[in-house]
């Protein structure tokens, strides 16, 4: 197991009576990218505040690379970046003026600040634009300055909440395509998004957190698999349904059910039984048209645990 | 601090909001100092000490010196500088950008309140000195040293009265969310100060005891009421300092001696000094507690999650 660059015990927050966030156990492995998933209002951003140490835990610890976010936040705030859902700049400055302003606000020396603007304006693809107002940039440029922002710092662990939104199809993979290149410079990536396809497409691991408890943690696949209960679905298409066929279709070892609809058979296996049950289809006579194995998808996971939270 | 600070006083010059208000007392200020200089002959008699001091406090028949300027316009730049310095942040999403850089979270406070004193003091001590060379070269008389040494006092004390409203308005700018809202709180609490206390202070006065019977006691009521005004006590400080015949801000005495024709002797400086300090504590006073309450409540704010 590698190492823990969050990992939070009992961590709970009240506001005023409700309960944000509620005795969540989080682990966040050093350099994956994970999906911090959850419904509005769940607590995600809740957890962000309090790991960055703005918001001050009710009660329970977080250990963020090694620091305690409440008594320590600089040395924290120093290596981690957080892009807020919805954040600004200063809109009459230019793009390089924000990010000097942010290098001095990191301390970071006035030439090797200007190499790492230059450099993460080209990075961003905002390399025409640097000399003009913020307030004139598209809503998909802002937010690539706002990854630049906090590259900035070089940090080991960013936190991005909903970098995607309200942005163009294009502009998403720009910033997709981003978050993978800070993930292979070894940053560590939390990413919280509602669009859970792009969610299943960079990241590693996730975690569902509903009602402020983390319902669900793990890799993708793995979570699939529990979802489904530890079963594969098949579904066949054939040319005719016949008794005989369900019948010898039971009969294979591994197949606990199968029901028909129409031209349809699903059938449950313990295992991907898709090489027997088509010959044994072929060789009652009938003709298989389609086969295909029921993936859970990320969404389906998703609605599934947050529904029973 | 010092990236905070920097900034906020870049975008202060910078802004047009800036521009405006310099403008503006400019031309207050020159427009005051003319007048003073026109009247300047006739409250200035032979055996006047402080002829140089007289510019700032002259006024004509339209009552407008250049120290009612001040009184009037240090309020308004003031506010302008920080009604809307948290909350502006906030609605644009900076604020919780801003914090999570690696910075003290009162640094935030302390820069954008010291930027704003910064642009104060540029302004007010400009337009003194503008005003004062201005006056120097229509009248013609050099300001001696004690008349310099009260001149830098009343700068000093302009500059906290200015310290006062800034405050005021940065307390406002945290607790209302919309600009606008803090704005109009604060230009409320100007209004009143201004314009309704002298009115108030002297409508209790009236009731408490018929002017006639007893002017002393109605002054001494109407002064300890009107006080509550940091207007009031910015008046009082600044006649004290430039006008060193004044033996007593109590009116009364003022009134008899000037219409009994009775000669004052100037003050020294030290002993105007003593005179006005009790107003400057307050001044002060005021302006700190503003000022810390607004960074209690900062420093306490939860940051929440939209």
């Amino acid at each position: 197991m590698s190492q823990a660059i969050v990992e939070t015990n009992n961590l709970t927050k009240t506001y005023d009576g409700f309960t944000a966030v509620d005795g969540l156990n989080l682990r966040i492995e050093e350099g994956e990218t994970f999906g911090f998933l959850g419904p509005n209002g769940a607590g995600k951003s809740t957890t962000i505040l309090m790991l960055l140490g703005l918001t001050e835990p009710s009660s329970g610890t977080a250990q963020v690379c090694g620091y305690n976010p409440t008594r320590e936040p600089l040395k924290v705030k120093r290596i981690v970046g957080y892009l807020p859902e919805k954040f600004g700049f200063h809109e009459d400055l230019t793009p390089r003026q924000n990010m000097r302003y942010t290098a001095e606000l990191n301390k970071l020396p006035r030439e090797e600040a200007e190499r790492r603007i230059s450099e993460l304006l080209d990075k961003v693809g905002l390399s025409q634009v640097v000399d003009q107002e913020v307030a004139k940039l598209s809503r998909g440029m802002k937010q690539r300055l706002g990854i630049a922002d906090i590259w900035m710092k070089e940090p080991k662990l960013v936190f991005l909440d909903e970098p995607t939104s309200g942005i163009d199809p294009e502009g998403i993979d720009d910033i997709l395509n981003l978050i993978k290149s800070m993930a292979i410079k070894g940053i560590t990536v939390v990413f919280c998004s509602h669009q859970l396809h792009q969610v299943q497409n960079i990241c590693t691991r996730v975690g569902i957190l509903a009602k402020g408890h983390l319902v669900a943690e793990g890799p993708i696949e793995r979570l699939g698999r529990q979802a489904g209960g530890g079963r594969y679905r098949i579904e066949a298409e054939v040319d005719k349904v016949e008794p005989k066929l369900i019948e010898s279709l039971k009969r294979v070892n591994g197949v606990m059910e199968v029901q028909s609809s129409g031209n349809l058979l699903f059938i449950s296996c313990d295992k991907d039984l898709r090489g027997q049950l088509s010959r044994v289809i072929v060789e009652s006579g009938s003709l298989l048209l389609e086969m295909k194995i029921e993936e859970y998808s990320l969404e389906r996971i998703y609605k599934k645990y947050a529904r029973e939270a | 601090m010092n990236a905070v600070f920097r900034k906020e006083l870049a975008d202060h010059l910078a802004s047009r909001r800036f521009l405006i208000l310099f403008v503006l007392i400019l031309f207050a200020a020159v427009f005051a100092t003319y007048i003073a200089t026109q009247n300047i002959r006739s409250v200035v008699t032979p055996i006047t000490e402080f002829i140089f001091l007289n510019i700032f406090t002259t006024s004509g028949q339209t009552q407008i010196s250049f120290l009612f300027f001040l009184s009037l316009f240090i309020p308004i730049v003031g506010i302008a500088l920080g009604f809307d310095a948290i909350n502006s942040e906030r609605s644009t999403g900076n604020l919780s950008r801003l914090l999570s850089q690696p910075i003290y979270r009162d640094s935030v406070i302390n820069g954008k309140f010291l930027a704003g004193l910064a642009v104060l003091a540029i302004m007010i001590v400009s337009v003194i000195a503008i005003v004062a060379g201005l006056g120097l070269r229509i009248v013609g008389v050099p300001p001696s040293s004690e008349e310099t040494l009260r001149l830098i006092v009343f700068t000093v004390v302009s500059l906290i009265y200015g310290a006062f409203w800034l405050a005021l308005s940065v307390l406002f700018s945290l607790l209302f969310n919309r600009g606008a809202t803090s704005m109009l709180a604060s230009m409320a609490l100007w209004v009143f100060f201004f314009f309704f206390m002298t009115m108030i202070a002297s409508s209790i006065a009236t009731a408490r005891v018929v002017y006639d019977q007893d002017p002393a006691r109605w002054y001494e009521i109407q002064g300890m009421i009107a006080r509550i005004s940091p207007r009031t006590l910015y008046e009082e400080a600044t006649m004290g300092l430039l006008v060193p015949e004044l033996g007593s801000l109590n009116l009364a005495l003022l009134v008899s001696a000037i219409y009994g024709g009775r000669m004052v002797t100037p003050l020294a400086f030290s002993q105007s000094l003593l005179l006005v300090w009790p107003q400057i504590v307050s001044i002060i006073a005021l302006a700190a507690i503003c000022f810390a309450v607004s960074y209690v409540k900062f420093m306490r704010q939860e940051i929440r999650a939209v």
